[in-house]
C-alpha cells in the first residue's frame, strides 16, 4: 500500500475486471495480506502472532455463535444448558471445549502479541495509532471473556460477576447505585446474565471492527521489524503472500497442535473445578480466583491492603479499595500513553542494551510474580511480592522506561533491513546506502529522517 | 543478492508446473481437507440432540374414549389424535376403502387388528402442518366426516384418509402397539 | 514532554504510596510478625492420591472398564442415591454402559419418578422411562437440608470435575474415614465437633456425611467381585466419572486423530514455507 513498489492487483478474467470495478474486494484482500503487501523480510516467529490472534478471534466467534443455538441465559437453567451441550448436543461438548480453550489461547497469543510489541516497541512513531487501538482491543477483550466466564453459572461465574461489578462500587458517590444498575439488582440474577449474555454476543463483533481499524493502521507504515529500522528500499521487503502466507500457515499449525491437545485432552485444565458447581448465592467458594488470564491485574488489584492516610490524624483520603481499583485500570490505561513516554529514538530492544536488561530482568520477572501472586490466595507472602512486584510494574513504565530513553547510548544499528538480514553487501540498485558508512549509523525517527527513506503513504 | 532476484524471478514465472510444487499442492490441499472436516461438527450440531432423539414414548389409556368420541395428546411435542370409530364409521370407511383416494389405504391398514375401532393418527396436516379439526366435540369434521385442516382446506374421512384438498398423504399413523385392551403405547 | 513527567510523577507517586502504606508494614509484619494462625484441623488433612493401581480411564489411551461402571452404578443405586441426587444424567445414558436396551428399559422401570396421574392431574409417582432423569431423593434443598442434619448432600453428576483431581478425590474421600491420631489430636486440642464425621481426606477435616461405605461385602456385585471398601470406593469413583464427562474417551480417541493430522498438515505447511523462502533466505554475514 505505502511503498511505491509494491505490487498492483491487475484482474486477470473478465469476471475479476467487472468485479474490480463494481467491488474492489479481491484489490483490498490482495494490498491487504496478498501480494500487493510489501514485508520486511526479517521479520521472526514473533510477528505470527497477528495472524494468530486474528484466527482466534474467528475460532471464538464461530464456536461461540453455534453455542448461543443451544444455550439458554436464564439462571434457572444456565447451567443446565450448559450440561446439555456438553452430554446431548452433537459434537457439543467438542465446541464448548474449544470455546472455553479458545478464549485462553487468545489471551496467550494476545499476551505474545503485546510483549513482542513492546520489547521492539512496536508503539513508537509511525505507528502510534496501531499501538493504541490494540490496548481498545486488549480492553474489550477482556470485558468480553468476564461476561462470557458468568455464563455458565457455575460457583466462578456466579461469584467473579458479584466481586467484578463491586470493583464499580468503590467509586466515590456513584459506586453502589452503579453496581445496582449493572447488575440490574442487588446481587447478580437473570437481569445480570441476560445483559452479559446479550453483550458477550455483541462484543467480539465490536472487536472485529477495531481489528479492522488496527489492520488499517498497520498498512500507513507498513510492519515493524526485529531491527526497528524502517524500510528503505525494494531489496528491503518480500511481498505478504506467499512469504508470510506460508510463514503463518506453518505457524498457525504449530499452534493447532497445542490448541487441540488442550481441547482433546487437558480441557478443564486452565477452568476451576468450582465452575462445575452450579451458583450458590448463599455460599462463596473458598478461594476466588478470575480465570487465569486475569491474575496479574487481579494481583495488582489485591497488592493496596492499606488506605491512604494522613499519618497520626486517622483521616483517609483513598481508601485501598479505591486504590486497587484505579491501580487495577491504571496498569492498563497507562499504555495509551506508552508512545510518549519512551522518546528513545531506537526501537528494537536489541539495539538498546539498558532497556534490555530492565524488560528481561525487571518485566518480565515482575509480570510472572504478578501472574503467580494473583492467582494464589491472598496470604503471605504472596501479599508483599504482589505489593513489590506491583511497584515496580508502575515503575518500569512511568519511571525507568522515559529516564532510560534519556541516558541510554544504542548500539549501533544496521544501515538497512537487507545489510541486517544479508550482511554489508551493497544493496544493488538502490542510491544513498553506500555513502554512508553502515554500522555506524543510528537510525533516527522516519519523520526526522534526512535520507527520505521512507515512502510517502497512499 | 543474486539468489534473491533469482528467486524472485523464478517465483514471477509461470512456466508450467514445476518440479517441486507438488509440496505447495499438497499443503494447500490438506489445510482444505481440515477446514472442510471443521465444518462436520458445525453442520452436525444443529441436528437433533441425543436427549430430542431418545425415542420417547407415551401411553394412552383408550378405555375411557366412547364410540365416535376422540382424545388429543402429544407424542414427542405433536398433536396425537386418538379415535374411538362408531359401528357407522368403520361402515362408512370400509365402504369407501375402494374410493378413488390420493393415498390408497384401506381402514384394516391403519388400525391394527382386532382393534379396528381404534385409529390413532398425528394430529397434523400432511399439507403445511396445521392441526386439523374434527377432533373435538362440535368442531368442522370435513366434508368426509373425518377431520378438516382450516388452514388450506384440505378434507381427511373418518379412517384420516386425505379425499379433498391440498395435503399429498393421509394422516400419518406413528408406530403403536397394546399394551392391553385398554392401553395403547405411542414410539 | 508533559506526559513524561506527569507519567513519572504519577509512577512515582504509586510507588510512594505501595512502600509507605502497604508494603513497609506487610513486610515487616511477614517478616517479624506473629505467624498466622492456622486451625488445628489442618494438621490432619492428608493428600488423597487415589487407588493404588489408578483408574482404567487415565491416561491419553485410556479406555472404560465397563464392567467396573456397571458395578459403581450398583454402588451409586443401592448406597449414594439415598441421599444424592445425579440430575444431570438420564436412564437412556446407561446404554453406554454396556446394557442393552432391554436391560436399560428394566433398571429405568425399577426406579420411581414423580408423575402426573392423566386422569385427575394430581401429581403421583410412576416407574421410571428410559428418557427419563435419575429422581431427586428430596423433593427439594429445604427437606434435602431437614433431613441431613442441615447439610444438603450435593448433586453426583460433576462431582468429579467440580474438585480438583476429582476421580482420586471421590476415591479418597469414601476410604478416608477413621479417628485422628489421638496423641496429636489432645496436643493441639483437636476434637470432631458433634454430628461431624472425621475424614482424613475432606479439606477441613470434619465432614458432614456419614461413612457410606461402611462394611466389606455392603452390595453383592452381580459379576461376584469381592465387595471390599476399596474395591466399591473405586467402582464408584469410576462410575461418578463416566457421569461427569460420558464423553472423555471418545474425546481423546478423536484427539489422536486430529492431531496426527495436524501434524501432518504441519510437516507439509514447514516443508512449503521453507521451499518459498529458499531463495530468499539470509545467508548469516
Amino acid at each position: 500500500m505505502s511503498f511505491a513498489w509494491a505490487k498492483q492487483y491487475e484482474p486477470q478474467t473478465a469476471f475479476t475486471k467487472w468485479l474490480d470495478e463494481k467491488l474492489p474486494f479481491p484489490r483490498l484482500v490482495y494490498n491487504a495480506v496478498g501480494a500487493g503487501y510489501p514485508v520486511p523480510r526479517n521479520l521472526n516467529y514473533m510477528w505470527n502472532f497477528g495472524v494468530l490472534a486474528g484466527f482466534c478471534l474467528m475460532i471464538q466467534i464461530v464456536t461461540g455463535v453455534v453455542l448461543a443455538m443451544h444455550y439458554a441465559a436464564n439462571a434457572q437453567v444456565a447451567f443446565g444448558t450448559v450440561e446439555h451441550i456438553m452430554r446431548n448436543v452433537n459434537y457439543g461438548w467438542m465446541l464448548r471445549y474449544a470455546h472455553a480453550n479458545g478464549a485462553s489461547f487468545f489471551f496467550i497469543v494476545i499476551y505474545m502479541h503485546i510483549f513482542r510489541g513492546l520489547f521492539y516497541s512496536s508503539y513508537k512513531a509511525p505507528r502510534e495509532m496501531i499501538w493504541l487501538l490494540g490496548v481498545v482491543i486488549f480492553l474489550l477483550m477482556m470485558a468480553t471473556a468476564f461476561m462470557g466466564y458468568v455464563l455458565p453459572w457455575g460457583q466462578m461465574s456466579f461469584w467473579g460477576a458479584q466481586v467484578i461489578t463491586g470493583l464499580f462500587s468503590a467509586i466515590p458517590l456513584v459506586g453502589e447505585p452503579l453496581q445496582v444498575w449493572l447488575l440490574g439488582g442487588f446481587a447478580p440474577d437473570n437481569a445480570a446474565l441476560n445483559r452479559f449474555f446479550s453483550l458477550h454476543f455483541l462484543m467480539p463483533f465490536v472487536i472485529a471492527g477495531v481489528v479492522i481499524l488496527h489492520i488499517w493502521a498497520l498498512h500507513i507504515p507498513g510492519s515493524s521489524n526485529p531491527t526497528g529500522v524502517e524500510v528503505k528500499q525494494e531489496s528491503d521487503t518480500v511481498p505478504f503472500h506467499p512469504y508470510y502466507t506460508a510463514k503463518d500457515g506453518f505457524g498457525l499449525g504449530v499452534f493447532l497442535i497445542l490448541f487441540t491437545t488442550m481441547v482433546f485432552f487437558l480441557p478443564n485444565y486452565l477452568g476451576h473445578p468450582d465452575n462445575y458447581i452450579e451458583a450458590n448465592p448463599l455460599s462463596t467458594p473458598a478461594h476466588i480466583v478470575p480465570e487465569w488470564y486475569f491474575w496479574p491485574f487481579y494481583a495488582i488489584l489485591r497488592a493496596f491492603t492499606g488506605d491512604l492516610s494522613i499519618p497520626f490524624t486517622g483521616i483517609v483520603l483513598i481508601p485501598a479499595k479505591l486504590l486497587g481499583v484505579i491501580a487495577m485500570f491504571g496498569s492498563i490505561l497507562l499504555w495509551f500513553f506508552l508512545p510518549w513516554l519512551d522518546k528513545s529514538p531506537v526501537r528494537s530492544g536489541h539495539y538498546r542494551p539498558m532497556f534490555r536488561k530492565f524488560f528481561w530482568f525487571g518485566l518480565i520477572p515482575t509480570m510472572i510474580a504478578l501472574f503467580i501472586c494473583g492467582g494464589a490466595p491472598a496470604e503471605e507472602p504472596y501479599v508483599v511480592i504482589s505489593q513489590i512486584a506491583t511497584a515496580y510494574y508502575f515503575l518500569h513504565f512511568l519511571v525507568i522506561l522515559p529516564i532510560v530513553s534519556q541516558v541510554e547510548v544504542p548500539k549501533p544499528l544496521p544501515f538497512s533491513i537487507t545489510e541486517a538480514v544479508v550482511g554489508k553487501d551493497k544493496p544493488g540498485g538502490t542510491s544513498g546506502g553506500g555513502a554512508i558508512d553502515a554500522g555506524s549509523v543510528v537510525e533516527g525517527l522516519p519523520g526526522t529522517a534526512t535520507d527520505g527513506s521512507l515512502q510517502p503513504a497512499e | 543478492m543474486a539468489s534473491d532476484t533469482a528467486a524472485a524471478s523464478e517465483l514471477s514465472t509461470e512456466d508450467g508446473v514445476r518440479r517441486r510444487d507438488w509440496i505447495h499442492i499438497a499443503a494447500l490441499g490438506t489445510a482444505g481437507v481440515g477446514g472442510a472436516s471443521v465444518l462436520f461438527p458445525l453442520v452436525s450440531q444443529m441436528a437433533p440432540s441425543r436427549d430430542v432423539l431418545a425415542a420417547s414414548s407415551t401411553e394412552v389409556d383408550v378405555s375411557a374414549i366412547q364410540p365416535g368420541q376422540s382424545i388429543k395428546t402429544t407424542f414427542r411435542k405433536q398433536p396425537l389424535f386418538v379415535k374411538r370409530l362408531s359401528p357407522e364409521e368403520i361402515a362408512r370407511a370400509k365402504a369407501d376403502d375402494g374410493a378413488n383416494m390420493r393415498d390408497p389405504a384401506t381402514l384394516a391398514d391403519r388400525t391394527k387388528a382386532g382393534h379396528e375401532d381404534i385409529l390413532v393418527t398425528m394430529g397434523v396436516c400432511t399439507h403445511l402442518g396445521c392441526v386439523p379439526l374434527g377432533a373435538a366435540e362440535g368442531e368442522n369434521k370435513g366434508e368426509f366426516g373425518g377431520y378438516f385442516c382450516p388452514c388450506h382446506g384440505s378434507h381427511y374421512d373418518v379412517a384420516g384418509r386425505i379425499r379433498k384438498g391440498p395435503a399429498p398423504l393421509n394422516l400419518k399413523v406413528p408406530e403403536y402397539s397394546f399394551k392391553s385392551d385398554a392401553v395403547i403405547r405411542v414410539g | 514532554m508533559s506526559i513524561r513527567l506527569g507519567g513519572i510523577l504519577f509512577g512515582l507517586a504509586i510507588t510512594a504510596v505501595l512502600v509507605l502504606w502497604s508494603l513497609l508494614p506487610g513486610a515487616y509484619n511477614y517478616a517479624f510478625g506473629p505467624a498466622p494462625e492456622k486451625q488445628p484441623s489442618y494438621a490432619f488433612y492428608e493428600h488423597g492420591e487415589g487407588p493404588e493401581a489408578g483408574f482404567s480411564f487415565d491416561g491419553a489411551f485410556g479406555k472404560w472398564d465397563y464392567a467396573q461402571l456397571q458395578r459403581g452404578y450398583q454402588v451409586y443405586k443401592e448406597v449414594c442415591s439415598a441421599c444424592h441426587s445425579l440430575k444431570f444424567v438420564a436412564f437412556r445414558n446407561l446404554q453406554e454402559l454396556g446394557y442393552t436396551e432391554a436391560e436399560v428399559d428394566a433398571e429405568a422401570a425399577s426406579w420411581t419418578v414423580p408423575g402426573i396421574d392423566p386422569a385427575t392431574g394430581e401429581t403421583t409417582t410412576r416407574p421410571g422411562e428410559p428418557t427419563d432423569y435419575f429422581p431427586m431423593p428430596f423433593p427439594n434443598s429445604i427437606a434435602a437440608a431437614a433431613a441431613n442434619n442441615n447439610a444438603i448432600p450435593p448433586d453426583l453428576s460433576l462431582m468429579t470435575k467440580a474438585r480438583h483431581d476429582g476421580s482420586n478425590y471421590v476415591y479418597s474421600l469414601l476410604t478416608g474415614y477413621g479417628e485422628p491420631d489421638p496423641e496429636k489430636a489432645a496436643k493441639v486440642g483437636f476434637e470432631t465437633p458433634p454430628g461431624l464425621y472425621f475424614n482424613k481426606h475432606f479439606p477441613n477435616v470434619n465432614i458432614a456425611m456419614a461413612p457410606p461405605l461402611a462394611v466389606d461385602g455392603q452390595v453383592t456385585y452381580a459379576d461376584g467381585t469381592n465387595a471390599t471398601i476399596p474395591q466399591m470406593a473405586t467402582d464408584v469413583a469410576a462410575f461418578l466419572t463416566w457421569t461427569a464427562e460420558p464423553s472423555l474417551i471418545q474425546r481423546k480417541q478423536t484427539g489422536w486423530f486430529v492431531i496426527g493430522f495436524l501434524l501432518f498438515a504441519t510437516v507439509l505447511a514447514f516443508l512449503s514455507y521453507k521451499q518459498i523462502w529458499a531463495g530468499i533466505k539470509p545467508k548469516k554475514g
